[in-house]
């Protein structure tokens, strides 16, 4: 398929872009806002095709056990799921990084906690890059703000996950995922023939051929000396993410007084309330975190230095805020503003919230 | 040119694909758009409602509380949103089903019967381009061979043979729709 | 095979000693960590045996469990993967499901696969997934030393049953392979056993069965390996043999429950869904 114009929603744009990425398996289960992923791909049929897996397994944890599986043998392996499903994945996530093993998890995110509701949120912010599971371990975590960005991802996830051998996770929302917008299709990239598969993942379970010791993909290691060993080759791979892989937008920064920080879905309605700002005068920027991890450290804090207040809006009660806090060391005044289980804050509420919080 | 917009009824009423369709014909034309639909228990038969905008410039947006123009089709969604429309903005409503009309004194209020008109003509599966039809009268933002196009991409080819009743559809709710109040 | 044991092999064939006995070559020069006269490391052999008399090492893949054999991929010269507690068949499901021509095995405990580990054996079963499935049973959790597992028998100790396992308490031994026998996307499925050498040599027909089967392409193939565990079970090797005969095999009787895709000749359907006898121990 070459470029594109089409209209589309977030869930339909991510299993399209999974098909034109050469992706060779997705396992899922339903689970709303996301259902229309899978759909998707059931109705394209992509086995018929670029010879894509498509399964819908029986639960969550079979769907990241899938991933693990189909992924430890080289191959470009997804799942996608929201909140509690991704809860479920948890254990497998972390199993998948102690592996590094590349994959690619999309979470679109609703109300918590527990079965919570349905609707668009944010609250998994410390779950997804704070390590939802046990260990010392990051997923790659991208927050896209449009239909174009989830499309986009896709292909920088699989990028990211092969260059690192690491997870990657794209962090959406119901508001992205049911949101239908613009969106430019790519030409489709193919599937990794059977001799790229083994150039890009020589590590990969495929069957030992007799010139090569047998792979073992595992994340167990008795020996406490060589897991020490392992965990700091691990850091040094975020380390390495951290220098160069960061990922952010900063709109009308420069000249600003206040900085609204924002991410996905928020930054949108953050976005708005800067322009509302703007009208009436007041100098107002945004800084979008596409990177949720690696965070944009240093570069929030440059900003932050110029500026008198920074507002941080998000779909949950303050997590990311403890984020910019810690990139700022605290150096500006920074609140939150944030409604949840399911509401979309307004742009009259943030710019509300703004003058209330930061300015006055 | 930013257009934010409302359309909210019952599900099945087309609500969400009359959006589909006026959002496409926005794409083919160039514009930027956005479909933000409410989603959940409502897409099973309860009420169902989808906010469109379509814009010369990048929507910042695409959840908004506001709107330029609303189109109801049920009693509950003209209580609901009759208070979001912008001062001075554009409400249309079906007047069937409605026991309480709209009150507001600063916008412009227009209703389209196209329920009736639909039913009438034996045409209910197009009603909601009918109503459609009423909107582009009033506001016209896309072009006619825009909203083919948006139907060719919105409807899947095997409907395609529907397409000219569509937009008999829309020209019908062109002459149907009639003023209540104008400021 | 490491070059030290080689060359003495070597020195050994050239002194004119006869070779009856070898160790296979799908095997690693790792030495197995299970208990003496556990039935892992049979276990272990017959598979590598059949994996290398099938030609097919550079096919296969397999999968391991948590629990004893978590530590399979160490002993098997072959690809390997180790899973979560329990995710064996979603791993398996997804390895063959995206590489159809390799040959899939899981190798799990009891633990493993009939308790945190159910609902993927029982989908992948009844998906009919193309793969292999090795099922160790001794009726215990060995590894973290000697709890209750699903197959504990009604009146055996274990560590979390110290008077013994009561129905009213922990309800009945779970007996996966006639359960698993009842799904149409079950293809092979049998009871085999590794206590002498007789009921190795049937184990590893089974086990060459159930590989072979993968080109058929018909379905899951399932055995079920029933093992003592003297360690967890507080026994020599040999009493722990005995008691295996005759406490273990009246409740998990040895033998073929379906070939072919058909349930097997003499089992009756009672037994599979119906009929449970429970052995009550004393």
């Amino acid at each position: 398929m070459a470029r594109e114009l089409k209209l589309m929603k977030g869930n339909e744009a991510i299993a399209r872009a999974m098909i034109a990425s050469g992706t060779d398996g997705y396992f899922g289960y339903p689970i709303t806002p996301q259902s229309e992923v899978m759909e998707t791909l059931m109705a394209e049929k992509p086995w018929e095709t670029t010879g894509m897996v498509v399964l819908q397994a029986e639960s969550e944890v079979a769907s990241i056990n899938m991933v693990y599986g189909g992924a430890a043998t080289g191959k470009k392996v997804a799942t996608s799921s929201s909140s509690p499903g991704i809860s479920l994945m948890q254990e497998g996530l972390t199993y998948l990084a102690g592996a590094e093993i590349p994959c690619l998890v999309v979470n679109v995110m609703r109300g918590g906690p527990g079965l919570g509701t349905i609707q668009p949120s944010q609250s998994d912010y410390f779950q997804s890059v704070k390590g939802g599971g046990h260990g010392d371990y990051q997923l790659y975590t991208l927050a896209p703000a449009s239909v174009q960005e989830m499309y986009d991802f896709v292909f920088d996830a699989w990028d990211i996950a092969f260059k690192y051998r690491n997870p990657v996770l794209i962090l959406s929302d119901g508001a992205i995922g049911q949101c239908m917008e613009k969106l430019y299709t790519r030409d489709n990239v193919a599937r990794w023939t059977e001799e790229e598969r083994r150039a890009n993942a020589p590590w990969g379970t495929w069957g030992k051929p007799a010139t090569r010791p047998h792979n073992i993909i595992t994340s167990l290691e008795l020996d406490s000396a060589r897991q020490e060993v392992f965990n700091l080759k691990l850091q040094k791979k975020y380390d390495e993410m951290k220098e160069k892989e960061v990922r952010y937008e900063a709109l009308n920064c420069e000249d600003a007084d206040y900085i609204i920080v924002a991410y996905g879905s928020s930054s949108r309605i953050a976005m708005k309330a800067m322009q509302m700002a703007r009208e009436k005068g007041i100098k107002v920027g945004l800084f979008r975190l596409i990177t949720l991890f690696p965070f944009p450290t240093k570069q929030l804090a440059d900003i932050a230095k110029k500026v008198k207040g920074i507002l941080c809006v998000e779909m949950s009660a303050g997590q990311m805020i403890e984020d910019v806090k810690l990139a700022t060391q605290c150096g500006v005044k920074t609140e939150h503003f944030g409604r949840f289980g399911g509401i979309i804050p307004t742009p009259g509420e943030v710019l509300e919230a703004l003058e209330n919080k930061i300015i006055k | 040119m930013t257009e934010e917009i409302i359309i909210a009824g019952f599900g099945g009423q087309g609500v969400l694909s009359m959006g589909k369709i006026l959002a496409y014909s926005g794409v083919m034309q160039d514009k930027e758009v956005s479909w933000m639909p409410s989603y959940g228990p409502e897409m099973r038969g309860g009420t169902a409602n989808v906010s469109v905008i379509i814009s010369d410039e990048r929507i910042s947006s695409p959840i908004i509380n506001q709107f330029d123009t609303a189109i109801i089709l049920n009693q509950q969604s003209l209580d609901k949103f009759e208070a979001s429309v912008k001062p001075g903005g554009l409400l249309i409503y079906d007047p069937n089903g409605i026991t309480h009309e709209p009150t507001r004194k600063d916008i412009n209020i227009y209703k389209i019967a196209a329920t009736a008109k639909a039913q009438e003509l034996g045409i209910s599966k197009v009603f909601n381009m009918v109503v459609l039809g009423g909107f582009l009268k009033l506001k016209p933002i896309v072009d006619k061979q825009y909203i083919h196009e948006g139907l060719e991409h919105s409807l899947p080819q095997r409907h395609w043979n529907l397409i000219p009743q569509n937009e008999e559809a829309i020209e019908i709710g062109k002459g149907l729709i009639e003023c209540v109040q104008k400021l | 095979m490491n070059k030290d044991n080689e060359a003495r092999r070597q020195e050994l064939l050239k002194e004119g000693y006869e070779e009856v006995y070898t160790r296979t070559k799908v095997l690693t020069d790792a030495v197995m960590h299970y208990c003496p006269g556990c039935g892992h490391g049979t276990t272990h052999r017959i598979i590598a045996e059949v994996i290398d008399e099938m030609g097919i090492q550079d096919q296969v893949v397999g999968v391991s469990p948590v629990g004893c054999s978590v530590l399979a991929y160490n002993y098997f010269d072959v690809d390997f993967q180790e899973a979560a507690h329990g995710r064996a068949p979603a791993l398996a499901t997804a390895i063959k499901r995206l590489n159809p021509d390799t040959f899939v095995f899981t190798y799990q405990g009891d633990g493993d696969l009939a308790a945190i580990g159910t609902a993927e054996t029982i989908h992948a079963a009844n998906r009919g997934e193309n793969i292999t499935m090795i099922f160790v049973n001794n009726g215990i959790y060995g590894m973290t030393g000697g709890q209750m597992a699903p197959t504990t028998l009604v009146g055996m100790k274990s560590a979390t049953t110290p008077y013994g396992r009561r129905v009213e308490l922990n309800g009945y031994p779970l007996r996966m392979t006639e359960l698993l026998s009842t799904l149409p996307g079950t293809y092979y499925v049998t009871r085999q056993s590794v206590q002498n050498p007789a009921a190795v040599r049937k184990a590893k027909a089974a086990i060459r069965k159930a590989f072979e089967n993968q080109k058929l392409k018909k379905g899951l193939s399932f055995v079920e390996i029933l093992s003592n565990c003297n360690s967890g079970w507080k026994m020599t090797p040999v009493a722990a043999n005995k008691w295996m005969e005759d406490n273990m095999m009246p409740n998990y009787p040895i033998g073929d429950i379906k070939v072919d895709g058909k349930i097997a000749e003499g089992i009756d359907a009672n037994r599979l869904v119906l009929d449970h006898p429970l052995t009550v121990m004393q």
